[in-house]
């Protein structure tokens, strides 16, 4: 069945955007992300703008975050004066990328500065998350205990001032760190078009020291009034959120996501995130191989805004 | 906007004129002066009725008819980038503006065009691609280029792969030697605004006479009222998208509910 979206001037076929909404919900289920690293790529490899892509899958990430925020919520899972904390950033985060994002639209390089971003967070992110399990897996396999991380040492920013003491999470650090995380989150998720969640959970537990009781719920939090407040900044912006889109994608995301928990809680957790690293990993490569490669056409055509 | 429909009406009850030297005179007539581009739209064909009409008509000219529709879509300025190779990755490195050059361009015909009249000819009347005037920034100035530029060449392609640049020697088919029909496709990526149909009529290498007429692509609907929400009310339009995501979030937390 075709649908023509609105914003994306294109028509396209209900039950892929659908299936898609479906897959990458269900993968971001299963490992507690947002999935936009996965939903944007595939929304430009369908012939969707990248600007549209990045801006309508912010409203599909709120959605589903949205969904997960609740149901952390009830189980007291979320440290609300931390999650505070860090939106003071993420929210200025967000408008300084969306700032970056009209810019780079203007100047012609968004499909660039988009890849690039890709290409180096993910195979970044990718290669460590992946390195980190396969040493968890090997250790588990020769029966060493795991270290957890030792009690009292102290990483240089937990001396910076301005501390608060985060009850629920039982933390005492100092601000600043708070507000570099909650920036740089949001920043990414507006010109990446992702949640951020795969950053924000192993930053709030390497550098804050977050238990895993509070970490999930508080970043599923935080990535809500990001990607709510993207969508926003988007629309008004550079007017690319196509509603039409977002809501398939919501539909199908939210409903993949159930399904994709519950294949999450049957795996180890190590493999799941050896899963999950690979994946990112294989995204990033993806986008360097489209940056590399010669492209088929040297030349592309943009509609320039203005008449004369 | 009633105004502007009332124009296009105008011009499509009043689509003939007639070339004062010559003898013959052209009709036409659209199957439809108003393309709905709705939520199920994926693209359409439009047929165009033509017929030769005048004294000489009735005895065809030895070496019959030719007929060159030309529909142009609303102009606007389009950017054709090129990349190049900086530091190892693929960066657009230049681009040129194309200046009010139509967003849709179909040239239409019974037989290639260079088979209808000389190169001369086809200049003056901008018959054809090649002939069809594309001005660009070259520099401080706005001028046509030559047309193995590559700029242009590029954007001739490139238009021509979204099939909005349309050259077609066949579309054009004579059902007697005066009555002709033609074949005007409209991509689903369409442009929306007025369009400008004009054909030309040619016998033994020469323009015998010319009509025009016009269309207008509109989005209706939903589509239309998203496509202006997002454009006239953004605010409000990103503010009731954010609200959608939270409902939907709540609803399949509702839903889904396990405790």
């Amino acid at each position: 069945m075709q649908i023509y979206l609105p914003i994306a001037d294109l028509p396209v076929n209900v039950f892929l955007i659908l299936g898609m909404g479906l897959a990458v919900g269900f993968i971001s289920g299963m490992f507690g992300i947002g999935g936009g690293f996965l939903m944007t790529p595939l929304l430009i490899f369908i012939g969707v703008t990248p600007g549209v892509a990045v801006a309508s899958v912010a409203s599909h990430i709120a959605a589903s975050s949205c969904s997960g925020a609740i149901s952390y919520w009830r189980r007291n899972a979320v440290d609300p004066p931390l999650a505070l904390m860090l939106l003071g950033g993420g929210i200025l985060g967000t408008a300084t990328g969306v700032w970056l994002f009209t810019v780079m639209r203007a100047l012609d390089q968004l499909d660039l500065m988009i890849g690039l971003s890709y290409l180096t967070l993910l195979s970044v992110v990718g290669s460590l998350m992946a390195s980190e399990s396969i040493r968890a897996i090997l250790r588990a396999r020769s029966g060493r205990p795991v270290v957890l991380r030792r009690a009292g040492s102290h990483l240089w920013f937990h001396g910076l001032p301005i501390k608060f003491r985060f009850k629920r999470s039982r933390i005492y650090v100092s601000a600043i760190p708070i507000w570099v995380i909650g920036f740089i989150i949001g920043f990414i998720g507006a010109i990446m078009g992702i949640g951020g969640g795969f950053l924000l959970v192993p930053m709030l537990i390497y550098f804050l020291r977050v238990p895993t009781a509070t970490v999930i719920g508080t970043s599923m939090v935080l990535t809500l009034v990001t990607m709510a407040s993207a969508t926003v900044m988007h629309a008004v912006t550079n007017h690319q959120v196509d509603a039409v889109l977002a809501l398939i994608l919501m539909v199908g995301g939210t409903i993949g996501a159930q399904f994709g928990a519950r294949a999450g809680h049957k795996m180890a957790g190590e493999w799941l995130r050896l899963l999950l690293g690979l994946l990112v990993l294989l995204v990033g490569l993806r986008f360097a191989y489209q940056l590399m490669i010669n492209p088929q056409d040297l030349y592309s055509l943009r509609m320039a805004e203005g008449m004369p | 906007m009633s105004r502007r429909r009332l124009s296009v009406v105008l011009l499509a009850t009043l689509a003939f004129t007639v070339t004062p030297a010559a003898a013959e005179r052209l009709i036409i007539s659209l199957s439809n002066h108003r393309v709905m581009v709705t939520s199920s739209y994926t693209g359409v064909d439009l047929v165009l009725f033509g017929s030769v009409e005048g004294e000489q008509a009735a005895v065809a000219r030895r070496g019959g008819y030719d007929v060159v529709v030309t529909v142009t879509g609303p102009r606007d300025n389009e950017r054709t980038r090129r990349k190049g190779r900086v530091f190892g990755i693929w960066v657009n490195v230049d681009s040129r503006t194309f200046v009010n050059v139509p967003s849709y361009l179909a040239v239409l015909s019974n037989k290639p065009t260079e088979a209808i009249a000389d190169a001369d000819t086809l200049r003056r009347l901008q018959v054809g691609f090649d002939n069809f005037q594309l001005p660009q920034h070259i520099g401080p100035d706005i001028a046509d280029v030559v047309k193995d530029d590559p700029f242009r060449q590029a954007f001739v392609r490139l238009k021509n792969q979204h099939r909005l640049y349309i050259e077609r020697g066949s579309a054009v088919t004579f059902l007697t030697p005066t009555l002709f029909r033609a074949d005007v496709p409209m991509p689903p990526n369409v442009p929306f605004g007025i369009y400008e149909v004009d054909v030309k009529l040619f016998a033994d290498g020469a323009m015998v006479a010319q009509s025009d007429s016009a269309l207008e692509v509109v989005k209706v609907g939903f589509e239309q009222f998203v496509a202006v929400a997002a454009r006239d009310y953004a605010l409000l339009y990103g503010l009731a998208t954010a609200m959608l995501a939270l409902l939907t979030g709540w609803f399949a937390s509702v839903v889904f509910r396990r405790d």
